[in-house]
């Protein structure tokens, strides 16, 4: 059982001055992540290290498995702390840990000593050589490679000195709350969930708005959307999910404008409205699902269409994504059992047979023009009546 | 206003069901396979039950084995039923509109190297004898039939077809899937020669997870649950005398006053269907009247999808079910619906409305009443 983890992080480390504010996100993102998790851990940065020390009884699987979905973490390093006792209590810890870590004792390795520490005795090379030395001695079935070992195994000599062979890969990306914050358009599709998830993967923090059509589409719908936030807030941390009743928008912009035109107009108004959430919530962006061309409404024409009513940046991380990529990570972040079931989303309900897929913008505004009646204060009506549901994983 | 229209679904736990369920529960709470009287008064319990239920049929309360509903009955019945008896064959004859606890069953059967025969129905969803008299093999070991069709309300000629099967077969046996038929009929599986037959207890006004299955004195099946032997082995597990308590006490209530609950039934179903079938585009699936189930009606919605149907009548507190509810989860179309000879726009565009006895003319005016507001307003927004 380990009492201690070490956790690697790479792009934090070169951000300079803003070193220790990147630090203190990953230690706060660290402690979010660990407070569902049965069992007393305390999160400590060290000489640009952080450690995640546990105190009594805890299930390795579930911390490995929260620590996995931290941004920021490289990697995730089960390790020994040993005080200082002398290079003989040192090797005896090490024949300890290797002893313990691999039953089967097959295998190749190499020593790999850092002293950061410098006044300690021994240098690196020999750190190296002697550790080698006893290990071959205590197990003849090991074998050393110095280029290609099935087995490296780390001493660090600090004010304690850290041993450990386990590297298991942490997410990489940033940790969220480093980059701001954007409002995510959350359908309940596969490709929503995984926008959100790419780019809190960059450090930002996430909202979302969803579109709800009652009697169209149901609550259980609505439910596999707050299903599916959760599964973001994993890794984004707490999401204030916008619930907007889009219905009566919907039927206007059905009985007011051409049938084919209505989905890109629809989508219009979607982004309106997202981006008022979104300037309410101090989001600096928006961020769809789309892909190029993977419906009429993802063509190059459609998606610029939609984008013309933005006024912020909409992010768009699976623009050049193939389903199948997109499907990769939304099983990779368990997102995709639940993004499959089979609720009709506000989407789908009127969708034309033949969509226009290269809609000319003149067009598209004469159209909306028929829509100068009401469609203001149904816009308004839709912002009032908003519902937003806290979600935490 | 609420109007709970979806009791074919499930209905509500009777206030008499629930104060002896909550005596078991919370007073009577001892284990019947117990020695000490705590034991001996929970035992008490069941053999009431038994009595109770017992008495509604006209059977031997020996020829009850408790369950945990309409699932597992099914299941016990068609499993247990074909492999007690495989040497008489291997083949089996259902319908082609049961419910998938029957279907679902009889799959894994055929896995296992049974084969099974799936009689068709008419339009109001009626099997044909003769087709059933056909149907029937020196090998077949088991037919099922529902009695009443969960979706459209049919009711299937039970009497009869036990009669013509084993005039052909004396060794075939008949199950019954009576679960949307009991508290709805007066059913007397021994007197007209039924050997198998399943109830579930929440649609009854007993609680979720009781039922029983009903065989037949020296009928063999194999059980499916193994362990201490309770229930003479026919069904292992520490009984749950809570609900067993609660399903015979609701058994007996449902059949108390019988004749005037289900004259009620009927009415409603004849005001329902009267004042629905005047909405432009609506229509009426199968039977109506004294051949069809008290409780159910299904009506076909021009233009309009269940769905959204369901979940506009869901904005007045109307509640109602998208075909049957068991399978309104998935978005395959309905087999009965299907079985009947819909059209592919109907089996899209159908609605079940469900009554119980508890069920008023206030309420059943209140939902033809929505639905005259709701269908032609839904149905200018279509799909083009």
């Amino acid at each position: 059982m380990y009492k201690s983890f070490l956790i690697k992080y790479a792009e934090i480390a070169i951000k300079g001055k803003n070193r220790y504010l990147f630090e203190d996100a990953l230690v706060s993102q660290i402690n979010h992540a660990l407070k569902k998790v049965d069992g007393k851990f305390r999160v400590r940065k060290e000489q640009g290290r952080i450690y995640v020390d546990t105190e009594g009884e805890y299930d390795y699987d579930e911390v490995i498995g929260a620590l996995k979905c931290v941004f920021g973490i490289v990697g995730i390093c089960p390790v020994v702390l040993v005080d200082d006792e002398g290079f003989d209590r040192l090797v005896d810890e090490v024949l300890a840990y290797i002893d313990r870590v691999y039953a089967d004792k097959h295998f190749t390795f190499k020593v790999n000593a850092r002293r950061a520490r410098k006044n300690y005795p021994l240098e690196s090379m020999e750190i190296n050589a002697k550790l080698g030395e006893k290990i071959l001695e205590a197990f003849p079935e090991t074998s050393v490679d110095v280029h290609h070992p099935e087995v490296v195994l780390n001493i660090e000599i600090r004010n304690q000195i850290n041993i450990y062979s386990i590297i298991i890969p942490g997410p990489g990306g940033m940790p969220v709350g480093t980059n701001g914050k954007a409002m995510l358009l959350l359908s309940g599709g596969i490709d929503s969930p995984v926008a959100g998830y790419m780019i809190a993967k960059r450090g930002v923090a996430i909202d979302a708005t969803y579109f709800h059509a009652p009697p169209y589409t149901s609550e259980r719908a609505k439910q596999k959307v707050v299903d599916l936030a959760k599964i973001v807030a994993k890794y984004s941390g707490p999401i204030n999910l916008h619930v907007v009743n889009f219905t009566d928008i919907q039927l206007y912009i059905y009985e007011q404008c051409p049938h084919e035109e209505l989905t890109i107009i629809m989508r219009r108004y979607m982004m309106k409205l997202a981006e008022h959430f979104a300037k309410e919530n101090k989001c600096l962006g928006l961020i769809t699902g789309e892909s190029i061309g993977q419906v009429a409404s993802q063509t190059m024409q459609s998606l610029a269409a939609t984008n013309e009513v933005c006024t912020m940046p909409v992010y768009r991380p699976l623009i050049g994504f193939d389903k199948q990529e997109i499907v990769e990570v939304s099983e990779k972040i368990d997102a995709y059992e639940t993004s499959i079931l089979p609720y009709e989303d506000c989407c789908t309900i009127f969708v034309a047979k033949h969509p226009v897929t290269k809609p000319s913008l003149n067009v598209i505004h004469n159209d909306e023009r028929k829509l100068s009646e009401k469609i203001d204060a149904l816009m308004q009506e839709a912002i009032d009546t908003v519902e937003v549901i806290h979600i935490e994983a | 206003m609420e109007a709970y229209l979806d009791n074919s679904a499930t209905t509500r736990c009777s206030e008499r069901a629930k104060n002896v369920m909550m005596q078991v529960l919370t007073e009577d709470y001892g284990n019947p396979s117990s020695l000490h009287n705590k034991g001996k008064e929970a035992e008490d319990y069941i053999r009431e039950a038994r009595e109770k239920i017992a008495r509604t049929l006209k059977i031997d309360e020996k020829e009850l084995v408790f369950t945990s509903g309409g699932t597992e009955s099914n299941n016990m019945a068609l499993i247990g039923g074909a492999i007690a008896n495989k040497r008489q064959g291997m083949h089996i004859i259902t319908t082609a509109i049961e419910h998938a606890s029957v279907n679902a069953p009889l799959a894994y059967l055929e896995e296992l190297g049974y084969t099974v025969t799936y009689l068709s129905v008419d339009k109001d969803g009626l099997i044909s004898l003769d087709e059933l008299r056909d149907a029937v093999r020196e090998d077949t070991v088991l037919v099922s039939v529902m009695m009443v069709n969960n979706e459209i309300g049919a009711v299937e000629p039970i009497e009869e077809a036990v009669k013509i099967v084993k005039e052909k077969n004396p060794n075939t046996l008949f199950h019954v899937d009576a679960i949307q038929a009991y508290g709805k009929f007066r059913i007397y599986p021994k007197k007209w020669g039924v050997d198998l037959m399943s109830v579930s207890g929440h649609k009854i006004h007993a609680p979720k997870g009781t039922g029983f299955l009903f065989i037949r004195d020296k009928v063999k099946v194999k059980p499916l649950i193994y362990g201490g032997g309770q229930q003479k082995g026919m069904r292992s597990g520490t009984e749950n005398v809570p609900g067993v308590a609660a399903l015979g006490e609701a058994s007996a209530e449902i059949y108390e006053d019988f004749e005037t609950k289900i004259d009620r039934m009927y009415a409603l179903k004849e005001r329902f269907i009267e004042g629905v079938t005047q909405i432009e585009g609506v229509t009426v699936n199968g039977r109506t009247g004294r051949d069809s189930a008290p409780q159910i009606v299904s009506v076909s919605i021009k233009d309009v999808r269940s769905e959204v149907m369901l979940h506009s009548l869901e904005e007045y507190g109307i509640y109602v079910s998208a075909g049957s509810a068991c399978s309104s989860n998935k978005p395959a179309p309905s087999r009965t619906l299907q079985g009947i000879g819909l059209a592919k726009n109907q089996l899209e565009s159908t609605i079940r409305i469900s009554f119980c006895v508890n069920t008023t003319e206030e309420e059943v005016d209140y939902a033809v009443e929505k639905m005259r507001e709701i269908i032609p307003f839904r149905r200018k927004f279509t799909r083009k």
